[in-house]
Order: structure tokens, then C-alpha cells, then sequence
């Protein structure tokens, strides 16, 4: 008698194990970046190989940040993976808006992933969402201007010798300008590298008590030389121009150097789009000595929101999408200089990718910044470029609002700095630290 | 004499005309025009206007990477869906404060009007688990009422001004032959307002196909429309502009015909009431 039942409810638990594996469709939330419309177009591997559908909602990445917030705060259940950066992750995964991704299986290799990359997606030791690509930031600069201007980068430069070079290859009759940086205002934009800029100079955000720190000299020091050197060798109108502006005018030729994103480097040594692909070098992003270098650290990694029903197969595109074999597959497909970089230790291993002009200037940026230890002085915050709290992008983005107008020469820079010091002051006592 | 003059006018005015129409539709033609070069020849300076090797393969990603009838669909059944149904609402609305209007018509109407006072935004989180909770996240239906509840203010004011313009008398004299109230709308006040209509139905189906928060903000990957597939496109880590351009291009073909072949109306219907 009890056999039968004991058998009967045996049946019923191996039917509804088996009805978990059945084949689903989960829902990806991404942006529009070369990488992820790579991953779109081999998704076929991944249905191939698990059975699941992929259907993908692929969006402007402000939008996107502002449409999944929405989803994950509210609990909508919208999606079942979401492309969120280094930012969100710590901030959601403290939350417990994320699915910590801690029983990944062995053949993923979660020792693999870059130290950095793992220590920046993770909260209190745990891993809330596996790097896609990463990316940290360096010089890109012509070798024909550098030659010209009878200079000879090294691989690790300092502020000072990046703004000698810049003056002295600037030439604005023909259009030549030393340096390109960004303006554009906004917490992704032009604070993204002056926060990592002014680490090398050292100065911070905030001291251990959160007291903001724009009124100390250091951070005269960051931003009246960022003005400076690009009222002197900088394009007109710097005070508009973001990644892709800057990227335009490297492309065409205007450029002596562009400090700005690794992933950079794939387009501006493509001959389809650059006139300049076989004149490009890379150099670390530059420092003053302090052991600090201005160059950042982000990643775009995959996550699953806790809300989602469909966690099983969330996680396993995400073991697919991360994994060794999907460098490999995309490799076959579209060549070694296409694999997402910036992820995976065992990459940058790989004889085959080492032959690749920008990985190993990638790979060193990417080790030599430091989440955990941004600055010379200690912080109570984690984050290069950014500061992991919450309030951080609204801040951010009303001080590079008076940065970028600062360098357009609507204020001095003691002005903007002034007026940061009080903003920041203002939002941080209302946010209540 | 007297007629030299009024001819130079006439041309001048023709000239200005050209000119300010020109002007305004600069954006949409460059967006065209760049959608036909190639992500070097989009980024290209000096810009080229013409004279350039002119190219499909940006139209041909598009379709390739996309499933283009899908937000197609969808826009056409939001923006249509959201236009009639508030046109269904509307018209009994305008007819109750045109023709028998209360102390508070003037009140409840700048009421209506000051819901367009404050940003979307502002409202997102409450209509967001409004959604959740009645299942309609990514669904057409959600993204037809919400839009309908956005321009029913606006179809409303328009429908007023019109019905305002029709001389109570003809609705009086239909009542006095019997007709009944829902006779009198169908029969008597509808047809003669139908210019009126057209035009309402015409700038709601604009405004709809156009709205770019709500329709972004509520779907997904099921009920997403055009604005969603423009949004796909914009990249602020890579040069996508020709590939953008062609998005865009079929994103506001499909209105831009339907503006093209109807401008007469919404043009008499924009102007309807403004001369006495």
C-alpha cells in the first residue's frame, strides 16, 4: 500500500522535474553595443544546444538603465536576464534584487574570470553577475604625429608628459589637435573620466566620514589642468563630446591621442571605418606618480533579476554566454579580434588572441585598475570611475553639468568646483549620510 | 501698380514659405539621406550632402537584425487602437460641455488640460505596478488605454472647439423631430463635424505613433513598437549613425506617407474655427 503511494508520488516528482527542463523562452534586456548584436546573431548555438528561445529587447543604454531599474524595483518580472554594469551590480546585489550566481558549475571556470572584473560584480564575496565583456581605458595615439613631433611614448606615461606631447603635436590650422577628451556632461560621460583622472591626481569623492572633497586642492589641481591642456590642444567645442564624437574625429585623422574605453581600439584600428588603422598605438592611461593610474574599470555583465520564473534557464544562457567555448565560437565566426574582451583570464593566455594589436595593452589596463582601492587616500567606497552608492549618478550627472561648463568657459573652475562641493554636500545630508 | 505688389508679396511669401519648410524638414531629409551612406560616409567631414556612393546595405542589416513588421504591427494597432477608442470617449465628452454645458464646463476642461502639465515620469512607478498587478506589462491593450488616456485630454479640447462651431439650432430642431440624444450624435452631430474628426483622429494617430516614454517604458519584447525598434539602434559606444538613420527612416515612413496624403485635412482641420 505505502509503495504504491510512495511510487505514485515518485512518478509525480520525476514528471514535474522533467516539465522543469522543458524547453522556455526567456527574455534578455541589452544594449546596442557591437559585442552583445555579435552575441544576437549566435543565438542560434545556444537554442541548439539547451532548446530554450532567446527573445531580446535591445536598447539606447540610458534607457535601458532607466527601464530595468523600474522592472527590478518593482518586482515586474519583465525580464529573465538583464545587461547591467558594474555599477548597479554591488548596489542591486546588496538589495537582493539579483540572483547570486553561486553555484556555477565547475566547467565554467568561475576562477577564470578576471580578479578584477569578479571583485567589481560582487557584494560581500558574492558573484551577482557574470562579465560579458570588460573594459578599462587607455591612450590610443598616432605613432606619424607622435614621430613628428619628435617624441617617443612610453608604455606607462605621466600626466605631464601626455601634455607636452599633446601641445606639441597640436597644429589647428590643419586641424590636428593633441588630445581628445571627453565633455560631454553626464555620469557615464565626462565624470567618468575625470573621476578616474583625478585619482592619478589624487583626489576623491569623499573622506571616510562621506564629506565631500571638491574643495580640496587636489581636485583643483585635476580639473584646472584637464582645462588647460584642452584649451590648448584640445578640438573646439570639447564641451559636447562624448565616446562617439571623440571616436569620429580619431577616425578622421584629428586626434593626436584619445584617452578613452579599450574596446575603443577595435574601431579605430578597423580600415573599413578608420583612416587612421595602421598608424594607431596604445600606451596605459597616464598617471603623476602617485601610483594611481586615470584609467577605469567597467564591465557589462549579465544578471538575473530575483523576480524572474524562469531562473534555470537564465542561468544557463548566462553559463553559455560567459563561458570558454562562446570565445571559441565566436572566434570561428568573426575572428579573435571580435571576442568579447576584458572577461576571462585564460583569453589573454591564448596565443591566438596575444597576436591581436590592442589585447595586451587591454589586459594590463584592466589589472592595473583597482575597485576596491581607487585612490591614494582611503575612501569608503568602492568604484574607479563612480562611486557605488545609489545616489551617485544624480550627483554625478549636475557636477559634470558644471565641469562641462567649465571647460567651455561659461565659469572657472573654481566656480564648478565650488558649486560641486555645495550640490554634493546638499544631496548627500538629504540622502542621509 | 497695386497688382505688382501683391504679386512680389506673393512671392516672397512663397520664398519664406519654401524656405521655414525647408528648414523644418532638414532633419528628417539628412536622416534620409544618411541612411543610403556608410558608417564612414555618415561621420564624414565636410558632411556630404549628395554626392556620395549611395547604399542599401544599411537597410538590408536592418531587416536582417530585426523583425521590422512586428513593431510595425504593433505601432499601427497602438496608435490606432488608442485614437478610436478616445475618439469613442471623446465625442459624447465634448458634446455634453459644447452643447449643455455646466458652471464647471470651463473648470473641468483646464483640469483636463493640466493632467499634460505634469512629466510622465513623474508617474511612472504608480502606472507601472498599476500594470503589474492587472497583467498588462507588455500587452497591446495596456499600451492602447494608456495612450488613450494621455491624448484624451487633447482629443477632447479639439472635438469642443469644433463642436462649438455647429449652431445649436440644428441639434434643437433634430430634437424637436424626435430624435433621440444618441440619434442627435450619431446622425445629426457627427456628420457634420466629420472634417473635424478627421482631423483629431489624424494628429492622435501622430502623437501616438510618436510617444516615446510610455510605449519604451511599458513593453518588452511582445508589444514593443516602432519607437522601441528606433531605440535598439542608438548606441553611445559605437558609430551606428547610418545604420540608426535607416532605422529611423522606416520607423516614420509609414506616418509621413499617411501625413503626406492627408495634409489637406489636418491642415483644414488645424486651421478649423481660427477664422470667423
Amino acid at each position: 500500500m505505502y509503495s504504491k503511494y510512495a511510487f505514485r508520488a515518485a512518478a509525480t516528482l520525476s514528471l514535474l522535474m522533467t516539465s522543469s527542463a522543458f524547453a522556455e523562452t526567456i527574455t534578455i534586456a541589452t544594449v546596442n553595443n557591437g559585442d552583445m548584436i555579435r552575441m544576437q546573431g549566435l543565438t542560434d548555438d545556444f537554442t541548439a544546444k539547451t532548446g530554450h528561445d532567446v527573445e531580446w529587447v535591445t536598447l539606447e543604454e540610458n534607457v535601458l538603465r532607466q527601464r530595468v531599474t523600474t522592472d527590478i524595483t518593482t518586482n515586474g518580472g519583465q525580464f529573465d536576464i538583464m545587461t547591467i554594469g558594474m555599477y548597479e551590480t554591488p548596489i542591486w546585489g546588496k538589495n537582493g534584487w539579483l540572483v547570486p550566481l553561486n553555484d556555477l558549475p565547475a566547467d565554467y571556470d568561475v576562477d577564470d574570470i578576471l580578479p578584477a572584473m569578479r571583485g567589481g560584480l560582487s557584494y560581500d564575496g558574492t558573484l551577482y553577475a557574470a562579465p560579458f565583456y570588460g573594459e578599462s581605458s587607455m591612450i590610443m595615439y598616432r605613432t606619424d604625429l607622435m614621430e613628428k613631433a619628435g617624441l617617443e611614448m612610453p608604455e606607462a606615461p605621466t600626466w605631464e608628459f601626455v601634455a607636452n606631447a599633446a601641445r606639441a603635436m597640436t597644429d589647428k590650422d590643419n586641424e590636428i589637435y593633441g588630445i581628445c577628451l571627453r565633455g560631454k556632461a553626464g555620469w557615464g560621460e565626462n565624470m567618468a573620466f575625470l573621476t578616474a583622472t583625478s585619482n592619478a591626481f589624487g583626489a576623491r569623492w569623499f573622506d571616510d566620514n562621506w564629506t565631500a572633497q571638491f574643495d580640496s586642492k587636489e581636485w583643483a589641481d585635476t580639473l584646472n589642468f584637464y582645462i588647460d591642456l584642452m584649451n590648448d590642444a584640445g578640438p573646439p567645442g570639447a564641451s559636447n563630446n562624448g565616446f562617439n564624437e571623440n571616436l569620429s574625429l580619431f577616425q578622421q585623422g584629428k586626434c593626436g591621442m584619445w584617452i578613452d574605453a579599450t574596446v575603443a581600439a577595435s574601431f579605430v584600428t578597423n580600415p573599413d571605418d578608420s583612416s587612421v588603422a595602421d598608424k594607431v598605438d596604445f600606451a596605459l592611461a597616464p598617471d603623476t606618480g602617485l601610483e594611481r593610474r586615470s584609467n577605469w574599470l567597467w564591465a557589462w555583465a549579465l544578471g538575473i533579476p530575483a523576480g524572474t520564473q524562469k531562473e534555470g534557464p537564465a542561468k544557463e544562457f548566462i553559463q553559455w554566454a560567459t563561458s570558454k567555448d562562446y570565445i571559441e565560437l565566436v572566434a570561428e565566426n568573426e575572428g579573435w579580434a571580435n571576442v568579447p574582451p576584458g572577461a576571462r583570464t585564460s583569453l589573454y593566455e591564448n596565443p591566438n588572441y596575444q597576436e591581436v594589436p590592442f589585447a595586451e595593452m587591454t589586459l594590463k589596463s584592466i589589472q592595473s585598475a583597482d575597485p576596491l582601492n581607487p585612490t591614494v587616500e582611503p575612501v569608503p567606497y568602492v568604484g574607479v570611475q563612480f562611486v557605488a552608492i545609489p545616489e551617485f549618478a544624480g550627483i554625478a550627472s549636475q557636477v559634470g553639468q558644471e565641469f562641462s561648463a567649465a571647460l567651455a568657459g561659461q565659469q572657472t573652475a573654481e566656480e564648478a568646483l565650488e558649486k560641486a562641493q555645495a550640490l554634493t554636500t546638499e544631496e548627500m545630508e538629504a540622502a542621509g549620510y | 501698380m497695386a497688382r505688382s505688389i501683391t504679386q512680389r508679396r506673393k512671392a516672397i511669401n512663397t520664398a519664406a514659405a519654401w524656405a521655414v519648410g525647408l528648414l523644418i524638414f532638414f532633419p528628417i531629409l539628412w536622416t534620409i539621406l544618411t541612411s543610403f551612406k556608410t558608417e564612414a560616409q555618415a561621420i564624414n567631414d565636410p558632411p556630404l550632402f549628395l554626392f556620395f556612393d549611395w547604399t542599401l546595405e544599411n537597410y538590408a542589416v536592418v531587416q536582417e537584425r530585426s523583425d521590422y513588421m512586428r513593431f510595425l504591427w504593433n505601432s499601427i494597432i497602438v496608435a490606432g487602437g488608442s485614437t478610436i477608442l478616445g475618439i469613442i470617449i471623446a465625442v459624447p465628452a465634448a458634446w455634453s460641455m459644447a452643447f449643455v454645458p455646466s458652471n464647471r464646463t470651463k473648470d473641468i476642461l483646464l483640469w483636463m488640460l493640466s493632467t499634460k502639465m505634469l512629466p510622465a515620469v513623474g508617474v511612472l512607478y504608480p502606472i507601472y505596478l498599476i500594470f503589474i498587478r492587472l497583467g498588462l506589462l507588455d500587452s497591446r491593450i495596456g499600451l492602447v488605454v494608456v495612450l488613450m488616456l494621455i491624448n484624451l485630454p487633447i482629443i477632447i479640447w479639439m472635438l469642443y472647439t469644433y463642436f462649438k462651431e455647429i449652431p445649436g439650432e440644428i441639434l434643437e430642431a433634430a430634437r424637436m423631430d424626435g430624435a433621440t440624444l444618441k440619434e442627435e450624435i450619431l446622425y445629426v452631430l457627427t456628420p457634420m463635424a466629420v472634417p473635424g474628426i478627421a482631423s483629431t483622429l489624424l494628429l492622435n494617430i501622430i502623437l501616438a505613433w510618436n510617444e516615446a516614454f510610455w510605449t519604451l517604458n511599458l513593453t518588452a519584447a511582445k508589444a514593443a513598437p516602432l519607437t522601441a525598434f528606433i531605440a535598439s539602434y542608438s548606441s553611445p559606444e559605437g558609430l551606428f549613425y547610418a545604420k540608426l538613420s535607416a532605422a529611423s527612416t522606416m520607423a516614420i515612413a509609414p506616418i509621413l506617407i499617411l501625413g503626406w496624403f492627408s495634409q489637406k485635412q489636418l491642415v483644414r482641420g488645424l486651421t478649423f474655427g481660427a477664422v470667423k
